[in-house]
């Protein structure tokens, strides 16, 4: 079967449109997270004013959480979320026409990993976004705030992967055909995507924790816009939900590329280094499931150690594709 | 997932004899001095204490994070066991290093002595840890749900409610709900009212278990792959037929050898190949390879053809044969200075470049030149599939399938090396003792042949012609047992992470009391093992339903804690949206905690 240089011309298309549309929501998005920050700061100087200083610095600054900050109407943020998914629907299109071009799933090499791997994540924020706004008010978050936080490094992959990565749409070597290609490929997608959502959450969570401390402690964190986003221990929350889930991936991810090593190399673990670094991913996040468990490492060392398994995960995607000789060199570049 | 009492008991006892001073190691040593009598007692005391810190929990996790340090040279440096020629190319590129990675054993990292350490280690932390957890585990299966609390009001997780229906009506239905909700349920009747006690999500603790027991069978299934499994690989020419236990390279566990290997014979009848030719951007990739081979499990047994692709391995009993390789194989004849063949064959020569720029080499041991003495001929050179001048003049190929076939090779003569014994590589010449073929003007002598052509060499050495070209197909030839094992074993340790991580754990104890003017006092509370979203909506289910059951509607907001929905737990009533999270460590961590702690420490 030939590749359909057409309809892989209209897969480029697409993508440099959609990164045009993530452009624009991260503007807006950005835009969002300054208004809210000025206005928390406001709102605390009228407290403060309020409340006449007699009160302290100290006592104040405990108490502006407690004021719900997502009763704004926000403009930057609806209009960022509209970019978004305008943004998000051009990405699925042109994945979807990547992949009818050369009549497979689209994930065969580097770059069309990154450009999958990146709509999944696009697509679980929307749904993100979706479920916190049915939750409703008051109750429910607004994850709109997160929304700098996926649009930027979105943008960032899908960047840095037309850059370095870019091949052509082309058919598949033989060592890929296989319909182990579809799922052991897909799951370390899912997997590799949701990793990346628990490090975006691990990440706020460290920093909030970082400004709880300083409150704690009288100091003025800085940052006013991180006050509308949720407190530590519910990020801490999300952020395991999401390596959970992530880890559950990376489990069968193993398994079926166990699999298919079999098949295809007769033998169904060589130590071939990209095998060894996604044993080392998945025994750094059991690391860190363990460390929640242990009293000492739980909190924010369990959360060092899930960020330390987003770094090896990264490392085995930049470094060990590109740079490691073995049997997994299908990067394509 | 939260720990055992156990677990918290240990690291508890553990961190009390710190405090005390009293660590076994200072113990014996004051046993001797004051009270001699208490010595025996050391060792034994010593080994509990080394038992129990090496199956704490702490430990575990510093064994698992020192195993993934452990892992990562394995990937820096070339392993013997996937990377052999990587092996030497590395040792001769560093020769004042490769001594030092040789004695740590840096070459072969997943089966030496310091890697088997630390998991050999793990696993052991691992079974003390799990097989008492076990114990612990199947009585508490078999116990009651846990007592009702005195005063479940107090719990925060509650919600009261005045029921028009009698108590022992009222006991009745919840017992039933809870029942429906996959609790464990005990009702408790009492003079005046009573209560249900309720638990659900003790499979959590299952699955824990039955995923570490499942690492420990998949440890001992790659192991038995390893003591038994074997390898060959056989390069098959076209045309040929390679017989099961003739290989060019074998390797095998210790529980296994060659006369294991079954007595198959496998002629390769054809080899398909296909490179991109078309797309611009591709051109050369390759698209196809296919052997297809005629195979006979055992001598008189009937014959089958089969394709092996990549992918697709062929089997012969337990034993894959799967292609690993293809090249090119020129037909090269040789004739001596007195006219006798004295070389005639498809000669594998090695792929070196996408290209197919392959190296082979021709060793004539029994030659005899124009005068009749015996001479030793070599040839070495390069076989080009579609042959044309690179950047720097010389020939090279330009496309890996067979355009433009062309044989460079020079020739050599002197001491092949072939009668000291010493074994030779098949692709190399040995340069010592030979001296280079050379033309009228002194320069090396070139043979540049294209197929059907011939050259006569310098010296009355004789000819050499380039008959044709037939391509051959690398074979590996292997069995793994335990294959199968290790699958199983990996899916079960997947169920029990999968229960683990996700089955919320809860108690929900249902209080009623007859109420004052008639009907009942209801108070429904719940406690989960850590910090669980879905506990509210749980206690507000189980009241829900419990006054479906009774055929009475909902009143208003009943008392109590009114919960939020937690963003995840929308559009159910949230009975699953359990995460066990703890939030330990973090500022303002919770209540819920607490109470689980003090009830657990009852
Ligand atoms: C091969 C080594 C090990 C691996 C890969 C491993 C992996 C894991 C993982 C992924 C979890 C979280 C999922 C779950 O709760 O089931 C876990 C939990 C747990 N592991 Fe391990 N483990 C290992 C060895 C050990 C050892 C040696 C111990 C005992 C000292 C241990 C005790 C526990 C306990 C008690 C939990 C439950 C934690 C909780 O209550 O949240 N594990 N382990």
């Amino acid at each position: 079967m030939t590749v359909d240089e057409n309809v892989a011309q209209v897969s480029n298309l697409l993508l440099y449109s959609a990164m045009t549309a993530y452009l624009g929501s991260f503007i807006a998005y950005a835009a969002d997270l300054a208004e809210g920050g000025k206005e928390i700061k406001a709102r605390e100087v009228r407290r403060r004013e309020r409340a006449g200083g007699e009160a302290g610095e100290a006592g104040e600054a405990g108490t502006v959480l407690t004021e719900p900050a997502t009763a704004r109407r926000r403009r930057g943020a609806a209009v960022g979320t509209s970019l978004f998914t305008l943004a998000a629907l051009l990405h699925l299109g042109s994945v979807v026409s990547r992949g009818v071009s050369v009549h497979r799933v689209p994930w065969g090499n580097m770059f069309e990993f990154a450009l999958t791997g990146s709509l999944v994540v696009a697509v679980g924020y929307l749904v993100a976004v979706v479920r916190a706004q049915r939750a409703g008010l008051g109750g429910g978050r607004d994850a709109r705030y997160l929304g700098t936080f996926v649009a930027g490094p979105v943008l960032a992959t899908l960047g840095i992967a037309l850059r370095s990565f870019y091949v052509e749409a082309a058919q598949l070597v033989p060592a890929l055909d296989s319909y182990w290609l579809v799922i052991h490929v897909l799951v370390a997608i899912l997997a590799t995507a949701l990793s990346t959502l628990g490090f975006s959450a691990t990440v706020l969570q460290l920093t909030q924790e970082k400004r709880e401390r300083v409150r704690a402690s009288g100091g003025n964190p800085g940052g006013a816009f991180m006050d509308a986003l949720p407190g530590a221990v519910e990020l801490e929350r999300t952020a395991f939900r999401l390596n959970a889930v992530a880890f559950v991936m990376w489990t069968f991810t193993l398994i079926a590329g166990a699999v298919w090593a079999q098949v295809a190399w007769n033998r169904y673990w060589n130590w071939d280094s990209k095998e060894v670094w996604t044993f080392v991913i998945w025994v750094v996040y059991a690391c860190y499931l363990h460390a929640r468990a242990t009293r000492g490492w739980d909190g924010r060392r369990a959360a060092w150690l899930s960020v330390l398994a987003f770094a090896c995960m990264l490392f085995n995607y930049l470094v060990v594709n590109i740079f490691f000789p073995g049997l997994h060199s299908y990067a394509g570049v | 997932m939260a720990r055992t009492d156990e677990t918290h008991l240990d690291d508890l006892r553990d961190e009390y004899r710190d405090a005390q001073g009293a660590r076994p190691a200072a113990r014996g040593r004051r046993g001797r001095a004051s009270a001699p009598r208490a010595a025996p007692l050391a060792p034994l005391e010593f080994a509990r204490y080394c038992w129990r810190q090496l199956t704490s929990m702490r430990t575990a996790l510093f064994l698992l994070m020192l195993l993934a340090v452990a892992a990562v040279p394995g990937s820096t440096f070339p392993q013997q066991g996937n990377d052999p020629a990587g092996v030497a190319r590395w040792t001769a590129e560093h020769p004042t290093a490769a001594p030092w990675v040789e004695r740590l054993q840096g070459f072969h990292v997943y089966s030496s002595a310091w890697f088997s350490a630390i998991y050999i280690l793990l696993f052991i932390s691992l079974i003390g840890c799990v097989v008492p957890r076990a114990g612990v585990h199947l009585r508490g299966l078999r116990s009651a749900p846990p007592r009702t609390p005195a005063r479940p009001e107090r719990l925060p997780e509650h919600r009261a409610a005045h029921l028009a229906a009698d108590p022992q009506r009222v006991l009745g239905a919840a017992g039933s709900v809870l029942r429906g909700r996959r609790f464990r349920v005990e009702v408790r009747p009492e003079e005046r009212g009573g209560s249900v006690a309720a638990e659900r999500g003790h499979h959590r603790e299952s699955g824990n278990l039955l995923f570490h027991l499942s690492l420990v069978g998949l440890l001992l299934a790659v192991a038995s792959s390893s003591l038994f499994s074997y390898a060959g690989q056989r390069l098959v020419v076209e045309g040929q037929t390679a017989v099961g236990t003739t290989f060019d390279s074998f390797t095998s566990g210790v529980g296994a050898d060659e006369s294991d290997v079954p007595p198959f014979s496998m002629r390769l009848d054809s080899m398909d190949v296909a490179f991109e030719a078309r797309q611009t951007s591709q051109i050369g990739e390759p698209r196809r390879f296919a052997a297809n081979v005629t195979l006979t499990e055992a001598p008189g047994e009937p014959a089958r053809t089969e394709t092996i692709r990549v992918n697709h391995p062929a089997k012969v009993g337990g034993t894959q044969l799967s292609l690993s390789g293809n090249g090119y194989a020129p037909v090269i004849v040789v004739r001596d200075g007195s006219g006798a063949v004295v070389q005639d064959g498809a000669t594998p020569f090695l792929p070196q470049t996408g290209n197919y720029d392959s190296t082979g080499v021709v060793k004539v041991p029994d030659a005899v030149d124009a005068a009749g003495r015996p001479v030793q001929i070599g040839l070495q050179g390069v076989f080009l599939p579609s042959a044309t001048v690179g950047a720097d003049g010389n020939p090279v190929s330009g496309f890996p399938d067979l355009a433009n076939p062309v044989l460079v090779m020079q020739a050599f003569t002197g001491d092949l090396g072939l009668d000291d014994g010493v074994p030779q590589n098949v692709y190399e010449l040995d340069g010592t003792g030979l001296t280079q073929v050379l033309d009228e003007g002194g320069r090396p002598f070139a043979i540049q042949l294209a197929p059907g052509e011939s050259v006569q060499l310098p010296d009355g050495l004789g000819t050499v012609s380039f008959e044709g070209v037939q391509r051959y197909a690398s074979i590996d030839v292997r069995r793994t047992p335990g294959q199968t094992e290790a699958l199983v074993f990996s899916l079960l340790a997947t169920t029990g992470l999968v229960l683990s991580l996700f089955l919320p754990r809860r108690r929900v104890w249902v209080r009623v009391r007859p109420a004052a003017g008639g009907g009942s006092d209801v108070v429904v509370a719940g406690l989960a093992r850590g910090n669980d979203a879905g506990l509210a909506f749980e206690v507000d289910g189980v009241l829900r339903r419990l006054r479906r059951a009774l055929g009475e509607d909902e009143p208003g907001t009943a008392p109590g804690t009114a919960p939020s929905p937690p963003p995840g737990a929308v559009g159910d009533d949230g009975g699953e949206h359990d995460d066990g999270a703890r939030g330990a460590g973090a500022p303002g961590a919770h209540e819920a905690r607490a109470g689980a702690r003090t009830e657990e420490g009852r």
